[in-house]
């Protein structure tokens, strides 16, 4: 039976991955995501899992790489400051076809930036980040409920595509709490896959976790690579529509911005003025299919806590240009509605 | 003529240079793990660099390959995930002692239960040379092609980095010659034996000859490694609880 309970985002966030079966953490404390960590250092024990409090994100991935390597459904976490040191390891997740969860509670602004709320972080969590070619699926869930349904989403997907899934929460959902229906304990089977290293028999052939293009491919790497990315941008766009087809104008937010933007759909349209809302849910794959929706728009308008408008580029490319692309941001908080009206409206002069 | 036997694990020689200690090593490895019985569920964790060539047809063992510097937490990862299995991290000097110097600190102040091999050959083998924490005083290598300025860069040696720590087991031994090699795989054999029985964390250092970097021949350079490595790095049981 599921239970609905009041819970802070971040711990129901805690909560459900273990409900994800998940019985493997490390993570380093960083603010907004740290009661992941602090709930989890006595609740994880509790459910029979491996807890460990790294000496540094980047041990913190790279035990969770081990870890997804003999088959555990592990996971860290993190915020700005503390993400862009797992961008090491979550390229060798990546490139080794190894199934994870990496949970970036965004804040705001590059080096230290500031702890509160932000959305800081879309460029390195949709473009891959580190180095190499590769990308990984980032899941924007907005509500504290959203947050749980998300872990074990981001867990199957990671395990159907044998490839690092992101759920970029932020400070917002992080730090609110929601009442929540959380979902009953799934198990994982550690043995699920048989790639995953656990020791072999004398004769049976190793198995070897390693870079993908030289596990499995050489001169078909690149085709192997490329279909993976296809694939995935193919089947797996997710989003929301709110009052698009008759739009004017197309907002476009995720996260806590969406929240604001929503409202601010309502509160223009009271006021005569023709706003829609697409909510990614996926920030990548961009949910390009969604914007076919957006039959009367005119013009788009991100809604985002940043400063250079990070999901710009974006809502071009999935217009193709074809439309003017405004920015409502706002670096120390989500833009209001009237601020967002005004911006949206001057797009159509 | 006396059989020659390969160990069980062992699928063939691997693609290390003339001279290399990594061989040595690993084959040691390999009689360690089927002598004590955990062949079966053992998992070596290997560094990028050439210690990694034990995966390529050599080891039949399973096998993960870490990121640079990254073995240590990578094993600790598998083992976290699957307690009853037998993890050792594989990994140079350059590894455990420069850039992954602090996931080795923290492992040991922790006491984790792995087992650790660190072949110690005082340069960077895979980059081509350079000087690495272990690079003796004046060595030249390629990138101090003067010779290792000691006054700056100092000589790491992993006791005084761990020894206070929480480690179980710390150990240094050579593959010189036939009885030097029989006590380092005694050390290894220990340090393994301590995971089985849970003792936490065990490290085992192997001071290996390098030639091609050295630029010495196999014999030169296993005398260099013998009378003047084992100056600044000593043998012995140095924590054994």
């Amino acid at each position: 039976m599921a239970e609905k309970v009041l819970m802070k985002g971040n711990e129901a966030l805690a909560e459900a991955a273990l409900r994800a079966g998940s019985r493997f953490y490390s993570g380093y404390p960083i603010t907004p995501q740290t009661e992941i960590l602090e709930y989890l250092s006595t609740r994880m024990a509790e459910v029979g899992g491996f807890f460990v409090q790294a000496e540094s994100e980047l041990c913190g991935i790279n035990m969770v790489f081990g870890a997804a390597a003999a088959g555990a459904r592990a996971f860290t976490t993190s915020s700005g400051p503390g993400y862009s040191l797992k961008q090491e390891g979550i390229s060798y997740l990546a490139a080794n076809d190894l199934p994870a969860v990496i949970i970036d509670v965004m804040r705001i602004g590059s080096g230290l930036g500031d702890i509160f709320m932000g959305q800081g972080d879309y460029w390195q969590l949709t473009r891959g980040g580190g180095h190499g070619d590769y990308r990984t699926i980032v899941l924007a869930p907005n509500s504290v409920q959203e947050n749980v349904e998300t872990v074990q989403l981001a867990f199957d997907l990671a395990e159907k595509y044998l490839h690092p899934v992101i759920i970029a929460s932020d400070a917002g959902i992080g730090q609110m709490m929601e009442p929540v229906e959380l979902p009953d304990f799934k198990d994982h089977d550690i043995n699920k896959f048989d790639w995953a290293v656990r020791g072999c028999k004398e004769d049976e052939p190793m198995r070897a976790c390693q870079n993908i293009y030289y596990a499995k491919h050489s001169t078909d790497y690149p085709e192997y690579l490329t279909k993976k990315y296809n694939d995935i941008e193919e089947n797996e766009q997710r989003w929301e529509s709110y009052q698009v087809e008759d739009a004017e104008v197309v907002l476009v937010a995720y996260g806590s911005s969406s929240r604001v933007a929503k409202d601010t759909v309502d509160t223009a349209r009271e006021q005569g003025f023709k706003l829609g809302l697409i909510r990614p849910i996926t920030l990548w794959p961009f949910p390009k299919k969604a914007f076919a929706e957006a039959k009367a728009a005119k013009a788009f308008c991100t809604v985002e806590v940043n400063i250079l408008g990070q999901m710009v580029d974006d809502v071009k490319l999935a217009t193709e240009g074809k439309f003017p692309v405004g920015f409502a941001g706002n670096f120390f908080a989500i833009p209001d509605p009237d601020e967002i009206i005004a911006t949206a409206k001057a797009l159509l002069k | 003529m006396a059989e020659v036997r390969l160990p069980k694990r062992i699928m063939n020689s691997g693609g290390w240079c003339q001279g290399c200690g990594h061989g040595v090593v690993v084959r040691l490895i390999a009689e360690v793990l089927d002598e004590l019985g955990v062949a079966d569920k053992a998992i070596a964790v290997e560094d990028v660099a050439c210690g990694s060539m034990s995966m390529s047809g050599v080891l039949n063992c399973d096998a993960i390959m870490a990121a640079h510097g990254r073995p240590i937490p990578v094993a600790n990862g598998a083992k976290g995930a699957r307690p009853d299995s037998i993890v050792y991290a594989h990994l140079g000097d350059g590894s455990a002692y420069s850039i992954g110097s602090a996931e080795l600190v923290h492992t040991a102040l922790r006491g984790d239960n792995m087992t650790v091999i660190v072949v110690n050959n005082t340069v960077y083998g895979m980059t081509g040379g350079q000087m690495a924490p272990t690079t003796l005083p004046a060595e030249k290598t390629a990138s101090s092609p003067k010779g290792k300025d000691a006054d700056r860069y100092g000589v790491l040696n992993v006791v005084d980095l761990i020894g206070k720590l929480n480690a179980t087991y710390i150990a240094r031994g050579e593959i010189y010659d036939v009885a030097s090699t029989a006590k380092t795989k005694a050390m290894i054999k220990k340090a393994f034996q301590n995971q089985i029985d849970n003792k936490g964390f065990s490290l085992v250092e192997v001071l290996a000859p390098c030639p091609t970097n050295l630029h010495m021949t196999p014999v030169q350079c296993k005398e260099f490694v013998h009378t003047e490595a084992t100056k600044f790095f000593p043998l012995g049981e140095f924590v054994d609880k």
